[in-house]
C-alpha cells in the first residue's frame, strides 16, 4: 500500500483475547481489525516485521 | 457516427462479451464522495471522490475536490479536481503526484492477464488542465513475480478545455497467470501521472507490457512547480476490448452501494440510556454495515455529539457489523451520537 505514517499501536483485548490494534495512523486514531486483508494491518504487520513499529500490549 | 458504425461497435462489444457492466471502474463520473475535499499537505493515500486517491510525494500543498465543471454535453455531472494550491519550487528526484485507482482482482480475472488469451482493455475519459502538455498514464501489474507496467501518454491539446481521450492496450501475455491472484487483493492499479522529478525521467516506453521502470513515465515536473496547474477528470470506463463503448452511466445508489463496499461513512450513530451506572462499559450501537465489505474495516469516530459518556472503543468488528463501546459517567442518563467511518479500501 502507500506508504503511511504509524506513531502508536496497542493491541485491544476482549474476553482475553487481542481483536484489534488501537493506532495513531497519519496523525489520526484508527481501530485496525486482525484481518490481513485489511491494508492497515498489512501496513502494521509489514513495519512490525521491518523492526520499526511495537505493538504494545493490551491494558 | 453512423448506425452501421454503432452497429459495428456494438458487435465488437459483443464478442468482448460485455453488453452491460462493461465499466470495470467504479464511480467513474466522480459522483460519489463520502470523505469530502482534501486540502493542504496531502498524505499519500489520501482519498477524495471515492475510489480515486492522490499518491505523491512532493512539499506543494493541494486542493483536492469534487467539482460541477464538466464536459458540456456529456451527461456527467460531476468531476475529480486536483489543484496545486502552493508549488514545490525544488523538486527532488523521488517527488511525484498522481491520481491513481485500485482495481479489485475478482473483478478484473476476466483478462485473462498473463496467459496466451489475454484480453485487450480500452481505456476512455474526460479531461481538462490548466497546462497544454503531454500526460502519461501507466496500468502496474504487482501481481506478478516481476512488477509489470504499460505506459501510454496523452496530449492536452488546449488549456482550460475538456477532451476525450481514449487508449487501448494490448492484452499481457507476460508477467504471472493472474488467475492465480488472491480474488479481494488489488494488484492493479491505474495511474495518472501529473508530474516526477529525475527518478521519473529519462527512459523510453515501449506502449506494451514491459518490467517495471519508472523513469519510462519520461515525466516533466511542470504541474508541480506550477501554482494552480489543476488536472480534471471524469467519465472513466475501462472495458475488455478495443472499442471505447459510450460511458455506462449508472445510477447515484448503484455507484454508492459499490463504493461502499471499501468505505462506509455513517455521519451518525445513536446510544442512550437512563438510570445508567458510572464507570460501566455499554454498547452504544451495533451497526449493520450497507453492504459487506471487502475486508474487516479499519474504523474510526467520526465526532456529533454526546453526554454523560466517553469513547471506549471498537468492538465485533467484522465485514457486516460495526459496534460501538462506551464508557459511562452519568448516573441518570447518557447519550452518544457519534457516527463513524469503516475502511477496507484496497
Amino acid at each position: 500500500m502507500e506508504q503511511i505514517t504509524i506513531t502508536s499501536a496497542q493491541y485491544i483485548a476482549e474476553d482475553g483475547a487481542n481483536t484489534s490494534i488501537r493506532a495513531t495512523i497519519d496523525g489520526q486514531e484508527l481501530f485496525v481489525p486482525l484481518d490481513p486483508a485489511n491494508r492497515h494491518y498489512a501496513e502494521i504487520m509489514r513495519q512490525v516485521e521491518a523492526g520499526t513499529l511495537t505493538i504494545q500490549e493490551a491494558e | 457516427m453512423s448506425k452501421a458504425r454503432q452497429l459495428a461497435d456494438l458487435g465488437n462489444v459483443y464478442d468482448d462479451g460485455a453488453l452491460s457492466n462493461r465499466n470495470l471502474i467504479i464511480n467513474g463520473a466522480m459522483q460519489v464522495v463520502q470523505r469530502g475535499d482534501q486540502t493542504g499537505v496531502i498524505a499519500n493515500g489520501t482519498y477524495f471522490v471515492d475510489r480515486f486517491f492522490y499518491s505523491g510525494v512532493d512539499e506543494g500543498t493541494w486542493s483536492l475536490s469534487q467539482s460541477t465543471d464538466v464536459p458540456s454535453g456529456s451527461g456527467f455531472s460531476k468531476s475529480a479536481k486536483m489543484e496545486i494550491t502552493t508549488a514545490d519550487s525544488s523538486i527532488d528526484a523521488p517527488d511525484y503526484a498522481q491520481l491513481r485507482y485500485k482495481v479489485e482482482n475478482q473483478d478484473i480475472k476476466h483478462i485473462l492477464k498473463g496467459t496466451s488469451d489475454a484480453k485487450q482493455l480500452t481505456l476512455s475519459f474526460w479531461v481538462k488542465s490548466s497546462l497544454a502538455q503531454e500526460f502519461k498514464f501507466r496500468i502496474r501489474d504487482n501481481y506478478s513475480s516481476t512488477t509489470r507496467q504499460i505506459i501510454k501518454s496523452y496530449t492536452v491539446a488546449s488549456a482550460n478545455t475538456w477532451q476525450k481521450v481514449t487508449m487501448t492496450f494490448d492484452g499481457d501475455t507476460g508477467g504471472d497467470d493472474f488467475s492465480g491472484s488472491t480474488d479481494t487483493d488489488g494488484n492493479i492499479t491505474l495511474e495518472w501521472m501529473l508530474g516526477g522529478g529525475t527518478n521519473f525521467q529519462g527512459g523510453t516506453a515501449s506502449g506494451s507490457w514491459e518490467d517495471f521502470d519508472q523513469t519510462k513515465y519520461d515525466a516533466t515536473d511542470t504541474f508541480l512547480t506550477t501554482v494552480n496547474s489543476t488536472f480534471y477528470i471524469t467519465g472513466v470506463q475501462l472495458e475488455v476490448g478495443d472499442t471505447a463503448t459510450p460511458f455506462e452511466h449508472r445510477s447515484y445508489g448503484d455507484e454508492l452501494a459499490r463504493c461502499q463496499r471499501y468505505y462506509v461513512f455513517v455521519e451518525r450513530g445513536r446510544g442512550s440510556a437512563r438510570g445508567s451506572a458510572t464507570g460501566a462499559s455499554q454498547n452504544a450501537y451495533s451497526h449493520c454495515l450497507p453492504v459487506e465489505m471487502r475486508a474487516v474495516p479499519t474504523c474510526s469516530i467520526y465526532s456529533v455529539g454526546r453526554s454523560g459518556c466517553s469513547f471506549e472503543q471498537f468492538v465485533n468488528l467484522n465485514k457486516q457489523h460495526v459496534g460501538v463501546n462506551v464508557n459511562v459517567t452519568s448516573t441518570s442518563y447518557w447519550f452518544f451520537n457519534d457516527g463513524y467511518t469503516a475502511d477496507a479500501e484496497l
